[in-house]
């Protein structure tokens, strides 16, 4: 057990490592959200009526952040494909280390990739108005509570990566999962807007709920996803914490099987 | 003693039900180098995932150092070395940084795997590239990069599946260098090739396998001596090639092959230089001049002709051969 966790993190340095060693993967990261936020902030939010004290940015952000917790499951689906197609899942495979070794240490890597992705985008918020008024223990909270989020969707992009046949498609088979999660969502606009299934939809995806969690955490009224009265709506802590171990609970397994049997392609 | 066995392995990869291992049993004494030879797709790679417990096989048993691979995996690993066909390392990090992580996931401490990863780096002379990320590294680097990894704890047992498929002349040389250096240290090794000259050069034995099966084994010499004696190679124009052929058959009694591509007329002969004496004169007689002559030694290569029918590399049945530029015959 104890090789097991130190195992983990041997691989968690590597990650860590490559951030190192290719500043391009951080600095790319970490790109794409902050001209998310820019776009949406001055772009879509203009026209978009939040009836809320600091306007649009306020519910925006917490969209943001979960956005860009659930877009790097993407990035963890490819290196995970990559280190298949070229091999080096065989070589982890073939030494004396805790089979849950390189799994859990690559989920841990992403997550500090997270950590620093985050940071970035709320100094940014910060700089486009961005003013959360809950209080710090509650700001850190909230950012605990969006890298579980990710944690937790790290392995649905473990579990992608090692299905994959070809590490080229990963990219895209990530995005077919993420993209509507992000956006049939309260994410960045109102439910109320949406036709009445959509509207169930939204507000029961995981997506809706650590939004507004978030938003919660960060002191706002969650306006944006109460329409239908819907029991995640209402208890949108609650549900997220439900969703994420649910996530976990099916992904882990699924994950440490394919691994086990992983055969190099 | 025996450091490795399997016994009648059997395992059918369900895509395609195909069977990748068809009774398949081998054995390799201790601090010597077995090589199992074959063309792609024979079984090769599935028998060493088998024994380096990264597969496992339907039926049959197998063993490393008398640890069963299928009951106690995580005992074998400790003990194994595994290279294998890619360069199993990560491209984005420097070889320094790749072996002292992969020293760290064999439980030294920091300062050890440093100072192992230094070591190996030196002794494959990778000294002056260590700091470099490994996508810049030639193949025959990568491969030897690849191949330090798997020596950081001194396996009992190696397994090298293809070292030199994919490398260049230069890098085939540096590698069976490393490999011959390993051999004389007295490891076990389990080594996969479809070349055959790298067998002749490497291996105290040799299993021949194809369609997942053994189909001989022996050593060099006595997989040599089970194909006969020695060839007679006649290359001539193409005008000449129906006399030429007659006068080698008459001469060695056999039904002489014929490689298109190359006008190159081979059979088996028993008389030696005798038998290209006689070839040369009436070649010579009937005023024929040929291009190229020589009586050759068998290689491998008319070992695994002989075995299976077709040549090692490629999986062509024996009667489209003659179709293919530059197949042997």
């Amino acid at each position: 057990m104890k090789n097991a966790v130190s195992d983990a993190l041997v691989i968690t340095r590597r990650q860590l490592l490559l951030l190192v060693r290719v500043p391009e993967v951080l600095i790319f990261t970490t790109i794409q959200p902050v001209m998310f936020v820019l776009l949406f902030r001055y772009v879509f939010g203009g026209s978009i009526v939040s009836g809320q004290p600091g306007g649009y940015v306020q519910f925006l952000m917490p969209g943001i952040f979960v956005q860009t917790v659930a877009f790097t499951l993407a990035g963890t689906a490819v290196g995970v494909a990559e280190d298949m197609t070229k091999g080096l899942i065989d070589r982890y495979r073939s030494l004396p280390i805790a089979r849950s070794a390189l799994v859990v240490g690559k989920t841990l890597g992403d997550s500090a990739l997270n950590i620093v992705v985050l940071l970035v985008m709320g100094f940014t918020g910060y700089l486009v108005g961005w003013r959360p008024n809950s209080g710090s223990l509650k700001i850190f909270l909230a950012l605990l509570f969006l890298l579980a989020f990710g944690y937790s969707l790290a392995w649905v992009g473990i579990y992608i990566g090692l299905s994959a046949k070809e590490s080229r498609v990963v990219q895209n088979m990530s995005f077919l999962v993420t993209f509507p999660l992000t956006f049939l969502s309260s994410a960045f606009a109102p439910t109320t807007g949406m036709p009445r299934p959509l509207q169930y939809f939204a507000e029961w995806n995981p997506v809706s709920t650590v939004v507004a969690a978030c938003r919660q955490l960060f002191g706002l009224d969650n306006l944006f996803g109460v329409t239908a009265g819907s029991f995640p709506s209402r208890y949108p802590l609650t549900m997220s914490l439900i969703y994420m171990v649910l996530i976990m609970v099916i992904f882990i397994p699924l994950s440490v099987r394919k691994y086990n049997n992983a055969a190099k392609r | 003693m025996k450091s490795v066995t399997a016994e009648h392995l059997i395992k059918t990869y369900r895509k395609g039900n195909v069977r990748a291992l068809d009774d398949l049993s081998l054995d390799v004494e201790e601090g010597t180098v077995l090589t199992v030879l074959g063309p792609n797709g024979a079984g090769k790679t599935t028998v060493v995932r088998i024994l380096a417990t990264l597969l496992a096989a339907e039926s049959g048993s197998a063993s490393v150092c008398g640890i069963d691979v299928m009951k106690h995996p995580e005992k074998v690993r400790e003990i194994i070395g595994l290279s294998g066909q890619y360069a199993a390392v990560d491209e984005t990090l420097t070889g320094w940084d790749n072996l002292v992580m992969f020293g760290r996931l064999y439980h030294l401490d920091r300062n050890a795997a440093i100072k192992r990863a230094d070591e190996l780096l030196e002794r494959f002379s990778l000294t002056d590239s260590a700091r470099r990320p490994i996508k810049t590294y030639s193949g025959g680097m990568r491969r030897r990069l690849d191949l330090a990894a798997s020596l950081i704890v001194q396996p009992k047992v190696l397994f090298l599946d293809e070292p030199t498929t994919g490398l260049d002349p230069r890098g085939r040389q540096e590698m069976w260098g490393v490999i011959e250096e390993l051999v004389t240290g007295g490891v076990t090794l389990l080594l996969t090739t479809q070349y055959l000259d790298e067998a002749d050069q490497l291996a105290d034995d040799i299993v021949v396998v194809d369609h997942g099966k053994v189909i001989a084994h022996g050593t060099s010499d006595a997989l040599k001596r089970e194909v006969g004696g020695e060839r007679l190679e006649v290359v001539v124009v193409e005008e000449h090639v129906s006399a030429t052929l007659e006068i080698v058959a008459r001469v060695s009694g056999e039904r002489p092959s014929y490689d298109q591509g190359l006008h190159r007329i081979s059979t088996p002969v028993t008389t030696g230089a005798a038998a290209l004496i006689e070839v040369l004169r009436s070649l010579d007689s009937e005023g024929i001049h040929p291009l190229d002559v020589a009586l050759k030694r068998p290689s491998l290569d008319d070992v695994f002709m002989a075995l299976t029918g077709h040549v090692a590399q490629d999986e062509v049945p024996a009667e489209n051969l003659k179709k293919q530029k530059g197949g042997r015959s």
